[in-house]
């Protein structure tokens, strides 16, 4: 099992971060490599076991499972159904906390998931960097001054 | 029921701010509400169930039961047995996340407890202001403050903590993410590059990686650099103040370039100096913890501020807060020809002093006589210690300011007045030995030995200081001499010149 764990501070009260992730088909609107998505069968993105199948400005296509949704304790979790990145038994968590000093929040976002032995690295740097890191920096420029 | 939540980021790596906090029995070397503590039974302060025992500093004394201790989690949590007020039922955690972007740590430190009704809105502030949020600004302090010794030091004094089972302090700073190869696309900067300890040598100008400032931290293109002679100490390793590879340097005055998410107060364009760790100011651009930097008025270049601010705001501190120079009192100032020397000499003659200066040569004589001293003694020609009693009639210094050390301690606790003042600041001869302290009655002697962290290393402390110093400038009451400045890139030549006394006057480099 490998894992990967990636936070960042958003200038933002969580509140307001929360508005903009809490959306499990709102990707596009945020993370910078997402191009469109959409929840199969229609159903509401915040209807837990929901799947969303969006398309990365690359091309590739992903479709992900809506495992956990708390409002109380701003916390999204979710399964890699299909991707190109060839990862088993992924699942992803991403959470916000508020920083009382300043009226900030934290972000972290984490996975764990099985791969290829010798693969771990260049998925954990493309997870950690090319994913999760570069939609909070997204964030937090959507969000900075 | 009520619940207090606190949280911030403090700017450092999650293993250092757990270091400290993990240490149940350690919170009376940082937090400023404790006196002393002690784990009833001597037993391991990382024995779940140890009881620690503490007392306030307002003599109120408290107990506390470790109810959880995760390294994994880096949490801890722990309820209240007995204490002066009515918290029931008072359990806290304290809880640290890795910031891995930007290599920070989030704390959280909660509670729940029953009060009383009529004391809720009291005891929640209280907690929450007075427990939680003073132990993060103190955290905050103690990894900022370094045994950063008076700038006249030529040896490392002891650490400002006590000694403790947690390795603390003191650290040394650790290299910035400077040489990482981040795949992040990350901006460069010019700097000097210390990347082993030696001569003027090991000062090479390299391109280093510039990352984004923290949330707590500003960028600063820097237009002059202040050079000190503890720059010197920095490069060769004698003070640990410079983690390797490192940008030494600890003054320099610039302009604010960006901004990081938790400031306020601060803005793009604003003209600023500083003269504090941590090291890294020999580079074009640098980021910094904000809280203490000084925002310069139009009148104040950013050359004299970055020559003179870390003399300055010493100077400011020996004569006014270390001791209070009155007209009329006689003070002595050794080495008045150098740096700091030359701030006390105009200083005290315009606070109203009768001013005695030693130096070493006749050359320096004069440098000193122009600069107002009203007596002037070259301590290679005659001894100091009977100048100072012919001058004042056997009365004797009221106060003296010495940054020599071995060569001239004895002789000036022998110049002092009967309830005199010696105020060593510094040691450039060498330490001053073991002093009988029963011996200071025979003239009421009152010591004092400064460190320059003690009282410049919050807002609060530094900020009369800078703006006695500035007004000082404004008044004309002290002139600062034209600096000799040189290229960022001529480092090296900068601290050459410095070692050989060749200069005399405050050395700058130009990015």
């Amino acid at each position: 099992m490998t894992k990967v764990y990636v936070s960042s501070v958003i200038p933002a009260p969580a509140a307001d971060v929360w508005k903009v992730v809490r959306d499990f088909n709102g990707l596009p609107g945020w993370a910078p490599f997402v191009a469109e998505s959409r929840i199969e069968q229609n159903a509401h993105a915040d209807r837990i076991g929901c799947i969303r199948n969006f398309t990365l400005k690359d091309g590739g296509r992903i479709r992900e499972k809506l495992l956990a949704l708390s409002d109380y304790d701003l916390s999204c979790s979710y399964a890699i159904l299909e991707s190109p990145m060839q990862v088993e038994n992924y699942v992803a968590t991403l959470s916000l906390t508020p920083i009382t000093d300043g009226n900030l929040t934290l972000a972290e976002w984490q996975a764990e998931f099985d791969c290829a032995p010798g693969r771990e690295a260049a998925l954990t740097q493309q997870i950690g960097m090319g994913v999760f890191q570069a939609a909070l920096t997204a964030l937090k420029q959507r969000f900075g001054r | 029921m009520v619940e207090v939540r606190q949280s911030t980021i403090i700017d450092a790596p999650i293993e250092e701010v757990w270091a400290i906090l993990r240490d149940f029995n350690g919170h009376d070397r940082w937090h400023p509400a404790i006196a002393s503590s002690e784990i009833d039974g001597g037993e391991p302060a990382d024995t779940v169930g140890a009881v620690r025992h503490f007392r306030l500093a307002d003599g109120g004394e408290l107990r506390e039961q470790l109810l959880a201790l995760s390294d994994k989690d880096r949490r801890l949590s722990y309820c209240l047995l007995e204490a002066p007020l009515p918290l029931m039922g008072y359990v806290a955690s304290i809880r640290l996340k890795p910031v891995t972007d930007g290599n920070a740590t989030f704390w959280e430190w909660r509670s729940e407890f029953h009060p009383p009704a009529h004391r809720r809105d009291e005891l929640v502030k209280l907690v929450a202001e007075d427990i939680y949020r003073a132990g993060f600004a103190a955290i905050r302090d103690l990894l900022r403050r370094r045994d950063f010794p008076m700038p006249t030091e030529a040896r490392p004094s002891k650490t400002i903590m006590p000694p403790g089972p947690t390795d603390i302090a003191p650290r040394s700073i650790p290299a910035p993410s400077i040489l990482a190869s981040s795949l992040r696309r990350e901006e460069t900067t010019r700097a000097i590059l210390v990347e082993r300890y030696g001569g003027p040598d090991v000062l090479q100008l390299k391109e280093i990686a510039l990352p984004p400032p923290a949330p707590y931290e500003v960028r600063i293109r820097h237009t002059v650099i202040g050079v000190n002679f503890i720059d010197v100490y920095c490069r060769t390793g004698f003070f640990d103040l410079l983690g390797l590879p490192g940008v030494p340097g600890m003054e320099a005055a610039g302009i604010i370039e960006a901004v990081g998410s938790a400031i306020s107060g601060l803005s793009v364009g604003d003209r600023v100096a500083y003269a504090c760790p941590p090291v890294g100011a020999y580079a074009e651009r640098r980021n910094m913890t904000a809280d203490l930097l000084v925002r310069l008025s139009d009148d104040i270049s950013d050359e004299t501020a970055a020559a003179s601010l870390l003399k300055g705001v010493t100077a400011s501190f020996l004569l006014h807060d270390i001791h209070t120079v009155r007209p009329g009192e006689v003070v002595l100032i050794h080495a008045g020809a150098g740096g700091i020397g030359q701030l006390l000499v105009q200083w005290a003659r315009h606070l109203g002093a009768t001013v005695i200066a030693t130096v070493s040569s006749d050359d320096k004589a004069r440098i000193v006589e122009r600069l107002g001293a009203h007596h002037v003694i070259v301590y290679s020609r005659e001894d100091f210690s009977e100048a100072v009693m012919r001058l004042t009639g056997g009365a004797g210094a009221n106060v003296i300011y010495d940054a020599v050390g071995a060569d001239t301690f004895a002789g000036s606790l022998a110049a002092l007045a009967v309830r005199g003042h010696l105020v060593s600041f510094g040691q450039a001869s060498g330490p001053v030995g073991s002093w009988d302290v029963g011996r200071f009655a025979s003239r009421s002697i009152t010591l004092s030995r400064p460190n320059y962290a003690h009282y410049t290393d919050t807002p609060e402390k530094l900020a009369p200081h800078v703006d006695r110093f500035f007004a000082a400038l404004r008044q004309r009451a002290v002139r600062i001499e034209q600096p000799v400045a040189y290229d960022l890139a001529r480092a090296a030549d900068a601290h050459r010149d410095l070692e050989a006394r060749r200069t005399s006057g405050a050395l700058v480099l130009l990015p």
